[in-house]
């Protein structure tokens, strides 16, 4: 167990250098493609975090985490439509319009279980995906141009391509020692526990839905940010950003990599998109690939990515 | 009142339409357990299998039938190459390794019949309106549809509450191991319901190609209508699946039919006409939502567990 233990947490380290020494390599290189897919692949990746939070510690299978990315991605569109340009401004607002959405999907979903949380969660995803195509002085259907980036004073510039993937990684690693911080926390167990055996839990005197919530909600705002730095990074915003197919990608994300790790959902995210990349270079078909390859990994690779590393130093 | 009982009609079909979708779904997730998310790929393929043969074989019916058989077997090699092995996973497992099969077939499709889309001419027969009332008209092919599906609905209820597989099916559906126990084959049953929820799901495709065009992702949407309406029937039962479907259909097409007239009665009419259309896909989702925060288990749950 210490060896794979050791053999995750090294191949952990190892991309986490790896993306930090990425624009450099971009720099050297000329290849300024790179920075802009990893950059992308940081946003989602942290949108995937999210994810795991709640459907790896917390047990929550939500089918709609999408809604959030759209969410965070509309408020900073709609207020840089309406002239409001300060990312100081746009940010909090995003973050608090997706906690707000997750703290009412969360109170009347956390009524259902198992499937049946499963398809709630997509409703209300769906309800969001219909009512930002009906926003029409927003673009409606067509999606929403953001014309300028977040304004951040002089603290940071988001058009300066090297910046942005910076602020990317930072909120990713945040995240990420955010999440690590709450699962190792009292709430966190709470919540890890109530996944393990919710009769048990409530049994003990823990109100099993208001921790469930708390973490629901948590997980919404994570995601939010992530919706506020996507927007950011492709200057527009539509509603198939919130579509049930970009809540399926990121639940194939957090699977990959490894549901209930602390870093499996980035590995998850990296390999899905580069793989996504790659095969779309070569060949126009490449979900021709992709989908038999998410089959296989599914039939013979339990725990994803991450679960195939700790059986593989176990021998 | 002539419209009403138009989108009364259209109403009724599409609910039909879905149902014959929705029991497949909550057959295969009622007595396997599993999330089939390729459910709408296999309406997809009954759709293009059915423009392709009856191009063929210049036959309505014929191409019909063929489309039918050839979704069948799709059904059955497909559980039986890949997804026997996942009953009894996670059904996390179900949706990521299902949602490969959707990518895997929309680009399948994509190779073999090209990204435009396809059209299903009818035969002469069924394009006349007929004259269902009088002075009012209305296309023989929704009728047929009607017709069809209300069969197939019958046949499903006759086989399932009638027949000694019909009593193995309900038996997995509220107690899946104890029929293993009891030394049933349980995997001839579990293909035999897989490979019967691919046909039907075939047969929706093939009687939606013509009104609609045959496309790449068509099965995409009508697939969350169809989890919707199981969710809100309650899984793994047929007869909720019937009521919901039905429900869902009337509630979508009226919905999508008299909701901008509403609206505009008490909004503007050019905030009503964006409004509506976003209210009415919006409906559905709203219904289920209410549903399951009144009722969790569905209105009609098969069993408790």
């Amino acid at each position: 167990m210490t060896a794979s233990l050791k053999v995750r947490s090294a191949a952990a380290l190892l991309i986490g250098v790896g993306l930090l020494l990425l624009p450099l390599y971009s720099s050297v290189s000329g290849n300024i493609f790179v920075l802009t897919l990893f950059t992308r692949i940081a946003i989602l990746a942290l949108a995937a975090v999210s994810l795991n939070l709640i459907m790896g510690y917390g047990g929550m299978m939500s089918f709609g985490h999408a809604a959030y990315l759209g969410i965070g991605g509309y408020a900073v569109g709609i207020l840089a439509h309406e002239g409001i340009g300060s990312g100081f401004i746009q940010w909090p607002v995003a973050l608090a319009a997706a906690a707000l959405f997750a703290l009412v999907v969360g109170a009347l979903s956390l009524r259902t279980r198992g499937v049946y949380f499963i398809m709630i969660t997509l409703a209300f995803a769906q309800m969001a995906y219909y009512i930002a195509s009906g926003l029409a002085r927003y673009g409606g259907d067509d999606g929403l141009t953001i014309y300028k980036r977040s304004d951040f004073g002089g603290l940071i510039n988001l058009s300066g391509r090297v910046q942005f993937y910076y602020l990317c990684l930072a909120c990713l690693f945040g995240s990420i020692y955010l999440v690590w911080r709450i699962i190792n926390s009292r709430f966190g167990l709470v919540v890890q526990g109530l996944r393990s055996n919710e009769r048990r839990m409530e049994a003990i005197g823990f109100p099993a839905n208001r921790y469930r919530l708390a973490c629901f909600v948590i997980a919404g705002t994570m995601c939010g940010l992530a919706g506020a730095l996507l927007a950011n990074n492709t200057d527009f915003v539509s509603p198939a950003a919130m579509y049930w197919t970009r809540s399926g990608d990121l639940m194939v994300m957090v699977i990959l990599g490894g549901m209930g790790s602390m870093f499996g959902p980035v590995i998850g995210a990296i390999v899905f998109l580069v793989l996504e990349e790659l095969l779309s270079q070569v060949t126009e078909y490449w979900a021709l690939i992709m989908g038999p390859l998410l089959l296989l990994i599914v039939l013979f690779g339990r725990g994803g990515i991450m679960g195939l590393l700790g059986r593989f130093s176990r021998g | 009142m002539l419209l009403v009982v138009e989108q009364f009609l259209n109403g009724l079909q599409f609910g039909l339409l879905l149902f014959l979708l929705a029991a497949g779904l909550t057959l295969v997730f009622g007595i396997m357990d599993f999330v089939n998310l390729a459910h709408g790929s296999l309406y997809m393929m009954g759709a293009y299998f059915a423009a392709t043969f009856v191009a063929w074989t210049g036959n309505f019916i014929i191409g019909a039938l063929l489309a039918l058989g050839a979704t069948l077997l799709l059904g059955i090699v497909l559980e039986f190459v890949a997804l026997r092995h996942l009953y009894g996973r996670d059904h996390l497992d179900h949706v990521l390794a299902t949602f490969g099969l959707i990518l895997f077939f929309n680009d399948a499709v994509r190779l073999i019949w090209g990204p435009a889309g396809l059209a299903l001419p009818l035969p002469g027969w069924l394009t006349v309106p007929i004259q269902i009332m009088p002075g009012v008209y209305y296309p023989a092919y929704r009728l047929a549809i009607i017709t069809v599906a209300l069969a197939v609905a019958l046949m499903l209820y006759l086989v399932v509450m009638r027949t000694r597989v019909g009593m193995l099916i309900r038996a997995g559906a509220s107690n899946r191991e104890m029929i293993g126990a009891l030394g049933i084959n349980i995997n001839l049953l579990f293909t035999l319901v897989f490979g019967l929820g691919a046909s039907l799901a075939g047969l929706a495709g093939l009687m939606q190609a013509p009104i609609l065009t045959v496309q790449i992702g068509m099965g995409e949407n009508i697939l969350i209508l169809a989890f919707v309406i199981i969710v809100i029937g309650g899984i793994g039962s047929i007869r909720g699946a019937f009521l919901a479907a039905i429900f869902v259909g009337m509630i979508d097409t009226l919905g999508r039919a008299f909701l901008p007239d509403l609206l505009r009665q008490m909004l503007s009419s050019t905030a009503a006409s964006t409004a509506a259309p976003a209210l009415s896909s919006m409906l559905i989702y709203l219904v289920m939502a209410i549903v399951l925060v009144v009722r969790p288990e569905g209105l009609f749950p098969a069993s408790r567990r």
